[in-house]
């Protein structure tokens, strides 16, 4: 997909009309194509370098790349200034804001700066508690909840206000989405808990890593029912799981991932269980996108970066799209000479 | 205590009950607070409603009460204090991520509020921040002072 009013990189794209943010995904998505995402884990360094390097394996894949905030609740650089430093080069960004460290005066003064160095995404997540990170005995802030949190930065970008009331000069104008867990109880809750997402004001999902495609239909077919469909654009999580082990491990130390045990029996039984777990994330790709209603996919491939290429090639998801990233435009010229 | 607030979800249509009869009766002693003075009664009723809540629900006092709102199940106790809803962290066995030996507040609200007469429209209404101001004061004056200006507001209305 070649957008006509491509900007230089580093400057934003122009908002369409019926258009909330001057972004490419929030393009993809409205024009109904199957997205794809991906998300980079911020280095544990001050080198832009490494952000680049870790951006630069998924050019020509995705159509924005996360940038985790304190994932896992363990330190990195933070999500803010991955994505202000992959937007000086163009790319486009989901930038992620969790509760768990920031207060709301932190978090609307991030919002505002995230728009301002041109994010037009943000993901908004009650994060993981910080018993689960390298930092145990920090404070927990959550001053707000997913919830509360997409409904203040709906107001920021609606209403032109902070929570307070006082006026904004210029809105940030950014697209909104947030996480759902289909996989995990209260089941029958979960798409209701989608349902008032929604109505704080999320317009894309990405979802938690999927390896139980059934449990994913049934959420999806409820949240048919409940009319949710043309309000939200899902994009679901899937990943490469390395080996049978790291699977189990998985299952038993990351909160809210569920692996049936038919999946890390599939793994042991293989011969190279790497090359196993990678064809069994592309088949899962094609399977979730048959599904009603997905509109796009959310690679995780966390330590298996290199990988995602690939799995997004042989899915074919993308058809004959080539997102965008810094030089595209040069390479296919190029290759139209040759 | 773990046990009674279990035991307070499971009676959550009892609960609501018991709070539906008890409500008009407090706010309506409005003129009664006001004449002694919101200020000097907040101390006796917080201490009352503390005891109360804190013995049924665990109730950690942040002065905007939401358990007819949440089944019954005090959001305070979530680890995160989510007040909508649960996070994607919930253990297949239906318990909490951080404290493993605790079932989820949230799956705990969800079934109290199956049970209650409106609790299912209820937990469909985004909740607000917690205001923390508001922390250790009481819940039950704040409705009732919330009643007495409603009251105030119509008669005015009425008047004009």
């Amino acid at each position: 997909m070649i957008f006509e009013d491509e900007p230089v990189p580093g400057y934003s794209l122009p908002i369409l009309p019926g258009h909330v943010s001057p972004g490419r995904l929030e393009r993809v998505l409205r024009a109904g194509k199957f997205a794809v995402t991906t998300e980079i884990s911020p280095p544990d360094s001050a080198d832009a370098e490494e952000v680049y390097a870790r951006a630069r394996v998924f050019d020509g894949y995705v159509d924005a790349i996360n940038a985790t905030d304190g994932s896992g609740a363990n330190c990195h650089m933070s999500s803010i200034s991955v994505c202000s430093l992959l937007t000086r080069v163009g790319y486009a960004v989901v930038t992620q804001i969790s509760c768990r460290d920031r207060n709301r005066i932190a978090i609307q003064g991030d919002v505002l700066g995230a728009a301002a160095m041109g994010s037009s995404n943000i993901l908004c997540l009650t994060g993981d508690g910080v018993q689960a990170g390298d930092h145990p005995q920090a404070k927990p802030v959550f001053d707000l909840d997913c919830m509360s949190l997409l409904e203040l930065v709906r107001t920021m970008r609606d209403e032109s206000r902070f929570q307070s009331g006082r006026k904004l000069t210029y809105p940030p104008k950014v697209f909104l989405g947030a996480a759902a867990n289909p996989f995990v109880p209260p089941y029958d809750y979960r798409p209701l808990r989608l349902a008032k997402k929604i109505a704080a004001g999320a317009q894309f999902i990405q979802s938690q890593y999927c390896y139980d495609v059934p449990r994913l239909k049934e959420f999806m077919a409820r949240v048919r029912d409940l009319g949710l469909l043309d309000k939200i654009f899902i994009l679901v999580g899937v990943g490469p799981l390395a080996s049978a082990r790291a699977a189990t491990w998985i299952r038993e130390n990351v909160p809210g991932v569920h692996i049936p045990d038919a999946v890390i029996k599939r793994l042991a039984g293989a011969q190279s269980q790497k090359r196993e777990g990678k064809k069994l994330c592309i088949e899962l790709i094609q399977e979730i996108r048959e599904i009603p209603g997905v509109s796009g996919v959310h690679v995780m491939a966390y330590r298996q970066e290199e990988a995602v290429a690939e799995i997004i090639q042989t899915s074919g998801v993308l058809e004959d799209r080539i997102p965008w990233y810094p030089n595209r435009d040069r390479d296919l010229a190029q290759r139209a000479v040759s | 205590m773990y046990a009674v607030r279990r035991w307070a979800v499971r009676q959550a249509r009892l609960n609501e009950i018991l709070y539906n009869l008890f409500e008009p009766i407090f706010v309506r002693l409005h003129p009664l607070w006001n004449k002694i003075g919101y200020g000097r009664v907040e101390k006796p009723i917080t201490v009352v409603e503390k005891s109360v809540k804190s013995f049924l629900f665990d109730c950690q006092m942040c002065g905007q009460c939401a358990l007819s709102s949440t089944g019954m199940s005090c959001p305070m106790n979530c680890p995160k204090s989510l007040r909508n809803g649960p996070c994607g962290g919930v253990r297949a066995n239906g318990n909490c991520e951080v404290k493993p030996e605790m079932r989820c507040v949230w799956v705990e609200a969800w079934e109290g509020s199956q049970r209650m007469h409106r609790g299912l429209s209820a937990i469909q209404v985004v909740q607000p921040p917690v205001d923390f101001r508001l922390r250790g004061t009481s819940s039950w004056l704040r409705v009732a002072r919330q009643w007495g200006a409603e009251q105030r507001h119509k008669n005015e209305e009425r008047q004009t």
